[in-house]
């Protein structure tokens, strides 16, 4: 009994050197290497995509001969963690939203690349609103944009026509309206064509995605999370229900089963089910290449009837990009992070192989964005100063979570109260913010 | 798998009495010797122990008191992760009730379906190879292949089953869709793959002696007298093998519903992004240990996700414990008395 006593003694103590072992990083900008280097860099595209990001990498490499890049594709941010964690982190790592900036902020995962931007006279206002709060995290600019997505709407001209509806709907009782008189059912009422599907889990439908049509806010003005004080979450929710329960709850889930993986060549959209749909600016190069004398257009996401000055205005979020506190090469993984994120032709290029949003203001304008009517709505909507994005918090996704979890509930007709619902989903955000940024039970 | 604790119980019986202590200085050198070799060939599982069972144990008991977010140091907070698990967190308990469900209710009609499968096996007098390896197939799919299987065959609007299902006129559930037939949907996927469970019986009731059967039947004892006096308590250290592990497995249940989940939720997301939607839908998916994925690897809490896992070994344990306590009663182990 006494062995297995010392036994677990030691094994505590060898928990507590490793646990403690774990160093603190601060950021200073390292110099370049005079022998050849190489460098990874991990992103979450793949396929046709990674090789448009390829491109524009291999263009930087040949003007570093001195540094080979070594790109990866296909990963994600608990891939990301892992590899930090165990000390294989890449030189450079992005990932496909800001949900955890304030998580690799908050924790040093990544450097803080403010003593590099100092030193290259560089500044964030380069950057539009948006971007610059999604990859900082109190006071910590811990990450850079690099394209970015912005949401709206998308419909089908050719159903448009045959429904003798002449533009795009801008307010929420013009959506409404236009759903409904684009909607095709068969004898038996089972849908064959939706006008416009607005439940929350499927394909791009989010609530921080949708909230910004209704101009809702998530935090009162002493940043505690506010759902059930703020009116627009209600009246979002209530017109989402309301549309859902005119399809009928069963019949649209039963619908959307039938429809195709939205990032297949038969997206609902492309293949006609949908006659509008919410997405973000990268379907215009999805279709086309799947589709491309398909008849459509894109325009803002039609908001609350209330608000008509939103207009214009959508949901931004986007690429991140950083160094990882324990990068082998930090000089050179800043020379190509800035690269990728400030120079503007490294932008366009991006942008007209992917037709995601450049991020630095200038590029936006950049002459060699190759001109396409689709796209140029979402360049609008990148550039409206009414456009925002959803809270960077110590949680990362975890409240978008809960919120959307609890939306399920109620689109499904299981939530009796919803102002109730809502104030205790406050409390269940702050709650876990509480418990997971500072440890501490409120 | 191995049927070495059970098997193990029968020969304890029988274990020699332990020799008294040598005080002489040369059979005590011997005897270290011989204990220097023993440890030297338990080594490789010691080691192994060690490293991959005894070191996470003691450093997941020692994270549920911190603050940990996988990538700063941890932070002492005492008790506060377990404050927030048993009187805040409110997807607690629902979690605990999904998983219950299963345990409750797949694992038993998992057991019985693996049961009555084997007995049906051994009677078979034509095909008997033929028949063991169709129904035992299934349990050599990849979990992840198998539900992606089952999410396809389930689909409301396009699956096979509902397709099938409305041609006899009769609307087919929602299935994985549904918060009402998820779980069912999830136990007709654990009822496919029983054969693991299922192999494990046939073996033990191919073992039960003829004889017995035969004086039964001179007994006048019928088939189902023939199964319920003799062949289940048989088998019974098998039964209590098969349910403690199935249990263990019930508690942790994770794959299926993960995959299911999401692809049930139709979200489909590009490689790049983490899936969203666990416990999709309406949370009747989100087993514990899904829960506890979630916050530790999605919201990267894992001082939280320590808590949790140091909940689920004690109930593990607890009902371990129970179901092995109780079993004196309806377990008999041939030779022992």
């Amino acid at each position: 009994m006494r062995r297995v006593g010392t036994a677990v003694v030691v094994l505590t103590a060898l928990a507590l050197v490793v646990a403690g072992a774990a160093a603190s990083s601060r950021a200073t900008p390292a110099a370049r290497s005079a022998s050849p280097t190489k460098i990874s860099i991990w992103v979450g595209w793949s396929a046709r995509e990674l090789a448009v990001f390829k491109s524009v990498v291999d263009e930087w490499d040949k003007k570093n001969p001195n540094v080979t890049v070594d790109l990866v594709g296909s990963t994600n941010d608990d891939k990301l963690v892992a590899a930090i964690r165990g000390g294989n982190a890449p030189d450079v790592a992005s990932s496909f939203n800001s949900y955890n900036v304030g998580t690799f902020c908050s924790s040093g995962a990544f450097i803080d690349l403010g003593p590099y931007l100092r030193k290259d006279h560089l500044s964030v206002s380069m950057f539009p609103a948006a971007p610059q709060y999604y990859t900082k995290y109190k006071g910590i600019q811990c990450a850079l944009p690099v394209l970015a997505d912005d949401y709206g709407l998308y419909y089908n001209k050719t159903l448009f026509k045959q429904a003798g509806i002449t533009r795009p709907p801008r307010t929420i009782s013009e959506l409404t309206a236009d759903a409904k008189k684009l909607t095709v059912r068969d004898s038996k009422g089972a849908i064959k064509v939706a006008g416009f599907d607005p439940f929350v889990g499927f394909y791009e439908n989010t609530p921080e995605r949708w909230i910004t049509s209704f101009g809702g806010k998530w935090t009162d003005a002493s940043g505690k999370s506010n759902l059930a004080g703020d009116p627009a979450w209600s009246k979002w929710l209530t017109w989402q229900k309301g549309l859902i329960d005119w399809y009928g709850y069963d019949k649209l889930v039963r619908f959307q089963a039938g429809l195709a993986d939205e990032f297949s060549a038969s997206n609902a959209f492309e293949a006609g089910k949908l006659a509008m749909n919410f997405d973000g600016e990268w379907r215009v190069a999805f279709i086309q290449a799947e589709h491309p004398n398909m008849s459509y257009g894109t325009a803002p996401m039609p908001v609350d009837d209330a608000h008509p000055e939103l207009y214009g205005s959508g949901y931004i979020n986007g690429t991140i990009i950083g160094i990882p506190k324990n990068a082998r090469h930090k000089a050179e993984a800043w020379a190509l992070v800035k690269y990728l994120t400030t120079n503007d032709h490294a932008l366009a290029e991006l942008s007209n192989g992917l037709r995601n949003v450049p991020t630095t203001k200038s590029s936006l304008t950049s002459k060699e964005i190759k001109p396409d009517a689709h796209f140029a709505t979402f360049l609008k909507i990148f550039g409206n100063p009414k456009s925002s994005t959803s809270p960077i918090t110590a949680i990362g996704a975890a409240y978008t979570n809960l919120v959307q979890a609890f939306v399920v509930k109620w689109q499904a007709g299981h939530v009796s109260n919803l102002q109730s619902g809502l104030a205790n989903l406050d409390k269940q955000i702050e709650a876990q913010l509480a418990q997971a940024g500072k440890g501490n039970v409120p | 798998m191995s049927l070495a604790p059970v098997a193990g119980a029968t020969a304890s019986a029988a274990a020699p009495a332990t020799p008294a202590y040598d005080r002489r200085p040369g059979k005590r050198r011997a005897a270290w010797r011989r204990r220097g070799l023993v440890l030297l060939l338990m080594s490789p599982w010691l080691v192994g122990f060690i490293v991959f069972v005894g070191y996470p144990l003691v450093m997941s008991a020692y994270l549920s008191f911190n603050h940990y977010d996988l990538v700063s140091s941890p932070r002492w907070i005492g008790f506060a992760n377990y404050r927030y698990l048993f009187t805040v967190d409110q997807q607690i308990w629902p979690a605990v009730y999904n998983t219950f469900w299963m345990i409750l209710i797949a694992v038993p009609l998992q057991v019985l379906f693996a049961f009555g499968l084997a007995v049906m096996l051994a009677r078979a007098r034509r095909g008997v190879g033929a028949f063991r390896t169709v129904f035992y197939l299934p349990a050599l799919a990849p979990p992840v292949a198998a539900t992606l299987g089952f999410v396809y065959l389930l689909n409301p609007a396009t699956g096979p089953v509902n397709v099938l299902l409305g041609h006899l006129g009769i609307q087919g559930p929602l299935w994985f869709q549904s918060p009402e037939w998820s779980k069912p949907s999830l136990t007709l996927l654990s009822l496919w793959g029983v054969g693991t469970m299922m192999i494990i019986f046939l073996a033990a009731v191919l073992e039960v002696p003829r004889q017995l059967y035969e004086s039964a039947a001179l007994d006048g004892a019928g088939p189902w007298q023939r199964l319920r006096w003799v062949t289940i308590p048989s088998i019974s250290p098998v039964i209590l093998f098969v349910v403690v592990i199935a249990v263990i497995q019930g508690l942790q249940y994770f794959t299926q519903a993960y995959v299911a989940a999401n692809i049930a939720q139709g979200q489909a997301s590009q490689a790049g992004d983490t899936p969203v939607g666990l416990g999709y839908p309406e949370g009747s998916t989100l087993f514990y240990p899904v829960l506890l994925y979630e916050h530790g690897f999605r919201y990267f809490n894992m001082g939280y996700a320590s808590a949790m896992a140091m909940l689920l070994l004690v109930v593990a344990f607890a009902i371990t414990l129970v179901i092995v306590s109780n079993s004196k009663r309806w377990v008999h182990y041939s030779g022992v008395r």
